[in-house]
């Protein structure tokens, strides 16, 4: 920034150098306040200012100010129509401990973590390897793989829905096998692992392209040097890739793990949280406690305490999985 | 050098998902102000006098209702038609999505932006009356005492503390559809639906149909607890066996107090359960299942009339009261207009006279032929165009026995209907167990919502 001004030309004389303190020019210039008439460089700094200032309003007015906000209501009692909202201390806290839903939701959200997470980076990482590898239809096969991310989640979450129906393809396709049919979504014990596979494989795309970045950073030179030390392709991939890429399988675990501790989406369109709750997460949890109980003050309390959990989760894998990597 | 890039994004992350994960609280705070707002208003409200209109004033007042195209466009009509007879008031429609109506009314009407006349879900009215965000109808203009001669009993449900805070323009209930196509390739006449319990159960198993690997072609009932089974349970299955809903002031669940409540909730799980005639998720819902011909009776409500109507207008179905057992009874629900306690002089007169225009007898006539919804006035509905109406005729046949139940929490009480039926089924739980954890369940919401009062 400092340079852009120094190289402009400005009205007093063509001068492109700002004067030290305490000049007649320097008045002149700058943007001040209570009525006197500003320069061209004043103004100039003032639309500057104006725009870094504008957004950063914005964002400390629609997500800062309601984050900070969320923990007064997070011990208040809130429910949304009525006009009192008393302090209650940790109460909020309290009951969600209590709560069974509450508790079966962070159970499920590890699930979709301890699963999903390492589903995703493998499923992610196998396809950049594969893509890596060919030439020839390389750019066909990466936007494929790319247009699930970017298709709507609730219409995927429809579509998947509908496959794994009672009697959907999924189904229909198994007792063509001579397979028994399976319930899918309508079992307690399945549901959260066929919402996972829609979770990863409408993520594939993502990690893909993340991996195939860090795979493209990585020299030839040392898979050369590898080699003529007798090295084979499963020890390349162990000591060479594995190492190299830990940067961007970092960056990818976070990624993941927020996503997957933030899963909604498709749990609402494809099971509700349901059955008997075996697929309810806290983001869903925190959703139905605010806009369908009305109960701002527990729901704000369940939001702090997931948020805990995102940074305390998001700090550990930093500090586990972030180590120097030696050339 | 590695590090930085790493740590950079990571915070970006984290600061992107607090943002995400707060941002549905950033609502909340013009929430403050009703403090204050709310008392001054609940005090003057009480002693509304008939508000005159000006005649040369002009006014605008705002209607605020659910995004439901059909309502939406027929309201919009009746809008110019209201504007005709009264050239000096504008009305001015606002939509919202159904889910945001609540957070909406909560932050805008403290902040005096409010609607001046809002249509409400019945069940919702006692948290709105007690929040004191509606003033009581002007008795001068709606006397309860016409009202409760005019409009069908269960209207009541509007009356709290002593007072009516909303009328309906249409009221629906549930009825029982059936597939005639379907019926006649059973072997069932198409122009005699069952009547009572034993006969739905008769009839379902006759309409069921299973491919060769046992798996439904055909439900013979369109069985989906997520849908309206809550309802038809409550209202229609409980009174039906003689047992009751709640006690009189709506403290207590009745649902055990004899084995008629077990017995309901058993006739209902059968379905699924003995009788193996339907399923949940069987062409993802009932109403859908049906729509496509795939179940041959639905318990659903006068509101899938419309829809069918344009979806599947060659469906070639009937319409039948609910079958009955001790009793007749059905389950009867309503939205109905109310106005704001924040809407005073000018602006309130002109919103009783649009409220007495759209609870007028024209205008439900027009709201049964566009929208599907029963009129809420007996002399309306129980015209011979309408008792002799194919579809709309059962309907309205059972207005009289229509019961609308008290809710604390529609979705909570849904929920924990659905897990019961969800218990039995999917984990081999009891029924007699399963019900009384859900009345366990289920009193507990109540309590805890008296226990506030």
């Amino acid at each position: 920034m400092e340079r852009v001004i120094d190289s402009t030309p400005v009205e007093s004389g063509g001068r492109t150098e700002p004067t030290p303190k305490g000049s007649r020019q320097r008045q002149r210039r700058l943007p001040l306040i209570g009525g006197v008439r500003l320069g061209l460089r004043g103004k100039r700094y003032l639309f500057i200012y104006g725009c870094l200032l504008l957004p950063l309003l914005f964002f400390a007015a629609v997500r800062l100010l309601p984050i900070l906000y969320s923990f007064n209501v997070s011990f208040r009692e809130w429910a949304i129509l009525s006009p009192d909202k008393p302090f209650v201390g940790f109460a909020n806290f309290a009951s969600l401990f209590q709560d069974e839903v509450f508790l079966g939701s962070l159970r499920n959200t590890a699930v979709y973590v301890i699963v999903g997470v390492p589903g995703q980076i493998v499923a992610g990482l196998a396809v950049a390897l594969l893509l890596q590898r060919i030439t020839v239809l390389r750019t066909f096969f990466r936007t494929v793989y790319f247009i699930p991310y970017i298709t709507s989640v609730v219409a995927v979450s429809w579509v998947f829905r509908w496959i794994l129906m009672k009697n959907g393809v999924a189904n229909g396709i198994l007792l063509e096998l001579g397979l028994d049919p399976q319930p899918f979504l309508y079992s307690p014990s399945q549901s959260i692992f066929w919402i996972i596979a829609a979770m990863i494989w409408q993520s594939i795309g993502f990690q893909m392209l993340v991996f195939l970045a860090g795979l493209e950073n990585i020299p030839r030179l040392y898979y050369d040097a590898a080699s003529i030390d007798g090295a084979g392709s499963w020890s390349r991939f162990r000591h060479v890739t594995i190492p190299l890429l830990n940067p961007v399988i970092l960056f990818s675990v976070v990624i993941a793990s927020i996503g997957f501790l933030q899963s909604f989406t498709q749990v609402l369109n494809m099971t509700g949280g349901g059955p008997l709750n075996s697929t309810n997460s806290i983001v869903l949890y925190i959703y139905n406690t605010a806009f369908k109980s009305f109960e701002m003050g527990r729901a704000s309390a369940a939001t702090v305490i997931l948020f805990v959990i995102i940074l305390a989760f998001t700090v550990l894998q930093l500090k586990v999985l972030d180590r120097k990597v030696e050339y | 050098m590695k590090k930085r890039p790493i740590l950079a994004i990571a915070a970006a992350a984290l600061a992107f998902t607090l943002a995400l994960t707060a941002c549905g609280n950033g609502n909340n705070k013009p929430n403050e102000k009703a403090d204050s707002g709310n008392k001054e208003k609940a005090s003057n409200t009480q002693t509304a006098e008939p508000p005159k209109l000006d005649p040369n004033a002009k006014v605008t007042i705002e209607y605020w209702q659910y995004e439901f195209p059909a309502k939406v466009e027929l309201i919009n009509e009746l809008i110019t038609q209201f504007q005709q007879e009264h050239p000096n008031i504008t009305v001015k429609q606002t939509n919202f999505p159904y889910d945001q109506y609540n957070q909406k009314v909560a932050t805008l009407v403290p902040a005096g932006k409010g609607p001046d006349v809002i249509n409400l879900y019945y069940g919702w009215l006692p948290k709105y009356v007690a929040s004191g965000y509606l003033q009581p109808l002007p008795e001068a203009d709606f006397p309860a005492a016409e009202i409760e001669a005019n409009f069908f009993p269960f209207v009541e449900t509007a009356k709290l503390n002593g007072g009516y805070y909303a009328l309906p323009t249409g009221v629906r209930t549930l009825g029982l559809f059936y597939n005639k196509d379907l019926f006649v390739k059973a072997g069932l006449d198409p122009n005699k639906p069952p009547a009572t319990w034993e006969e739905l159960v008769t009839y379902t198993k006759k309409l069921t149909e299973l491919d060769d690997k046992g798996q439904f072609v055909v439900e013979g009932f369109g069985w989906e607890p997520g849908s309206q089974l809550h309802h038809w349970f409550r209202d229609g299955l409980l009174y039906q066996a003689g047992a009751q809903d709640t006690s009189e002031d709506r403290k207590k669940l009745l649902w055990n107090e004899t084995p008629a409540g077990l017995e309901a909730f058993k006739y209902l799980i059968d379905f699924a359960k003995e009788h193996k005639v339907g399923i949940n998720g069987f062409y993802t819902d009932d109403a859908n299942a049906f729509k496509t011909g795939h179940a041959a009776i639905n318990v659903d409500g006068s509101y899938r009339l419309s829809s069918i109507k344009k979806d599947v207008p060659d469906l070639n179905y009937g319409i039948a009261p609910l079958p009955s057992y001790k009793n007749k009874s059905t389950q009867a629900s309503f939205w109905a207009n109310a106005i704001p306690s924040n809407v005073k002089g000018d602006k309130l007169a002109a919103a009783v006279e649009f409220l007495k225009f759209l609870t007028s007898k024209g205008v439900q006539e027009q709201w049964v032929e566009k929208i599907g919804e029963l009129p809420a006035q007996k002399e309306v509905a129980l015209q011979d165009k309408y008792i002799n109406d194919e579809k709309l005729g059962p309907f309205i046949a059972q207005l009289p026995d229509g019961r609308a139940h008290f809710f604390i929490d529609e979705t909570q009480e849904r929920t924990l209907f659905v897990e019961a039926v969800d218990q039995v089924l999917l984990k081999d739980v009891p029924i007699e167990k399963a019900f009384e954890d859900l009345i366990t369940k289920t009193q507990k919401l109540y309590d805890d919502y008296w226990a506030k009062k």
